[in-house]
């Protein structure tokens, strides 16, 4: 292992999306925070999905797993796509760097970047209510698990994009639907029989409820089918694009 | 597998290249020596980046295989990856990083640590990037981008470099530099590949000349012997006086023609400088200045790489 290479790779990704902290960590909390601010406003008294617990309270976990995906998401997409349209990708494919590593490096970046949001919108969401967490593991598990997926979808699509414009279509159609039907503002249970079956499909959704359930101890569905969900598909994934950076697909000539 | 000696920087085996229908390179083969500064040239097309871009792993060959410094650059690719410093052709650069910061990246990546970091700031100093070295490569001229490009490939002290068009777009000056830097890091044990368009740079350069041309080698030879083995030499004349056309026999020799003066080019025993001169006096012409000059690079560059009528290259 070129550990040394891997590190510097990790270092350089995280300093990418540190020298623009606002764009990378301050627009996306603003964002939660005013979502927050709008339907705590709109449907506090109105709406009560489990006993005991607030609505603002249900709403903040599935507002954190939204952003912990967009952002991991965005991270490995804009960043590999960017090197490749301005052709600097080239200094990394030079180096001494095997895939496994420039996967790591990576994936490492990005689930850092998902943190750091999910803990500074977590910290800001104690202004408006007290959210507990019932089971830090299973919430840590699947933060790892749903931010590592979509880092690792988002490294895929980059590697595919010949232009931002993909990555955007990618975005608009795929992640950003799937991510707002997944449950971050309601319980399934309150949907018609059809949605609640068609949201067994949404991968998504386990990944919400997974990351809910962490805080709460209840859901819609058994917390560790939720995690085995995440964890499946992060593997399945990580192979998909770790053959893609093996075999050079689109990245070497 | 290839063929790796101890002399041997770069062992190229029976590449071939394919883009779909596009034969890129047709079984190209030759070897690279340890230590000598080795000039790749050939036309737009020729197959020069597409094997320069195999050597330094950012695309496969179809087939054949090629080794640097002994190491498969696919199978041992970190080891041959580790040899070799590649400046690409584009100027391309990551805007987010300063200069210094951008060259210790690039370093890590390599696997060295801080202990490189003496060696970046006299790579900075003698590219004459110090005083840039805080500076985003945004804010950097065309011919300083080009500098931090070189000085990029050298972060991890290679073996073997490899300078793609180095000095295409840069002015007269830092083309100096650039030629003087080179020469130094060959003088220091450094093999070194270069591409370039700029004939007369390879002719002062390197020591042996391998010519591409459709993707074949079409040459691999000494500089001097490659020089020495054109047959031919040029004559210009500056003619005065009101004569008629030249004789048929001058007029076959006349390779250019510019105001009062002609460039002929003369074939070593067969044809004479002073047969010529006394053709042209017959003609009626006074000849008020003489000059030879034995054949350059390009001369014999675009003699092996020009298409004859058959379609066919030389």
């Amino acid at each position: 292992m070129n550990w040394r290479g891997c590190y510097t790779l990790f270092v350089k990704e995280v300093r990418r999306f540190y020298n623009v902290l606002g764009q990378t960590v301050g627009a996306p909390v603003i964002t939660a925070m005013l979502y927050l601010l709008v339907f705590r406003q709109v449907l506090e008294d109105r709406v009560n999905v489990y006993e005991g617990v607030s609505y603002t309270a249900f709403l903040i976990p599935g507002l954190i797993m939204m952003n912990v995906i967009q952002n991991s998401f965005a991270n490995t997409s804009s960043s590999i796509t960017q090197s490749k349209v301005m052709g600097n990708l080239v200094f990394l494919l030079l180096t001494p760097i095997s895939a496994f590593e420039f996967y790591l490096a990576y994936i490492g970046a990005a689930l850092l970047r998902a943190t750091l949001v999910a803990t500074v919108l977590y910290v800001l969401a104690q202004l408006f209510v007290t959210v507990p967490m019932a089971n830090p593991l299973v919430v840590a598990a699947m933060l790892v698990c749903a931010g590592g997926t979509l880092a690792v979808m988002g490294m895929i699509a980059g590697i595919m994009a010949d232009k931002f414009e993909h990555l955007a279509a990618f975005q608009n159609f795929f992640i950003m639907p799937l991510s707002f039907l997944s449950g971050v503002f309601y319980s399934i249970h309150s949907l018609p029989a059809f949605w609640q079956t068609a949201s067994h499909f949404n991968p998504f959704f386990y990944m919400i409820d997974g990351f809910r359930q962490g805080f709460f101890g209840v859901g819609d569905v058994d917390p560790l089918r939720s995690l085995a969900v995440a964890a499946g598909f992060f593997v399945l994934v990580s192979i998909i694009a770790i053959s893609m950076l093996a075999r050079g697909y689109k990245i070497r000539g | 597998m290839p063929r790796a000696s101890n002399d041997t920087a770069i062992a190229i085996d029976r590449v071939h290249k394919r883009y779909g229908r596009t034969h890129a390179l047709r079984g190209v083969s030759f070897d690279i020596r340890r230590g000598e500064y080795f000039g790749l040239l050939g036309p737009n097309g020729a197959g020069k980046s597409t094997l320069i871009s195999i050597i330094a792993g950012l695309t496969h060959a179809s087939e054949g295989s090629i080794a640097v410094l002994g190491h498969d650059v696919r199978s041992d690719f970190r080891a041959a990856r580790r040899a070799l410093g590649v400046v690409p052709q584009e100027l391309v650069y990551d805007p987010f990083f300063p200069v210094r910061d951008l060259l210790r990246l690039q370093a890590g990546y390599y696997g060295c640590g801080r202990d490189y970091w003496p060696w970046i700031d006299e790579l900075l100093e003698r590219l004459e990037l110090t005083d840039k070295r805080d500076m985003s490569m945004r804010a950097l001229s065309g011919g300083m981008k080009r500098r931090v490009l070189i000085a990029q490939a050298l972060v991890h002290k290679p073996d073997v470099v490899i300078l793609d068009e180095p000095t295409a777009g840069v002015d007269v000056e830092l083309r100096r530099t650039l030629w003087r830097f080179t020469r130094d890091l060959n003088d220091a044990g450094h093999t070194i590949v270069l591409t370039t368009h700029y004939l007369e740079e390879a002719e002062e350069l390197c020591d042996r000349i391998a010519i591409l041309n459709h993707g074949e080698l079409k040459v691999l030879e000494d500089k001097r012997a490659l020089l020495d083995r054109h047959p031919y030499r040029f004559l210009s004349l500056q003619l005065t006086g009101d004569g008629g056309p030249l004789p048929a026999e001058v007029e076959a020799l006349v390779e250019d023609r510019h105001e009062d003066t002609l460039e002929l080019k003369l074939e070593q025993g067969r044809h004479y400088i002073a047969d010529v001169m006394e053709s042209i006096r017959d003609a009626g012409y006074r000849i008020a200045d003489v000059r030879t000059r034995e054949p350059h690079l390009e001369d014999i560059f675009v003699e092996l790489t020009m298409d004859k009528p058959d379609g066919r290259a030389a």
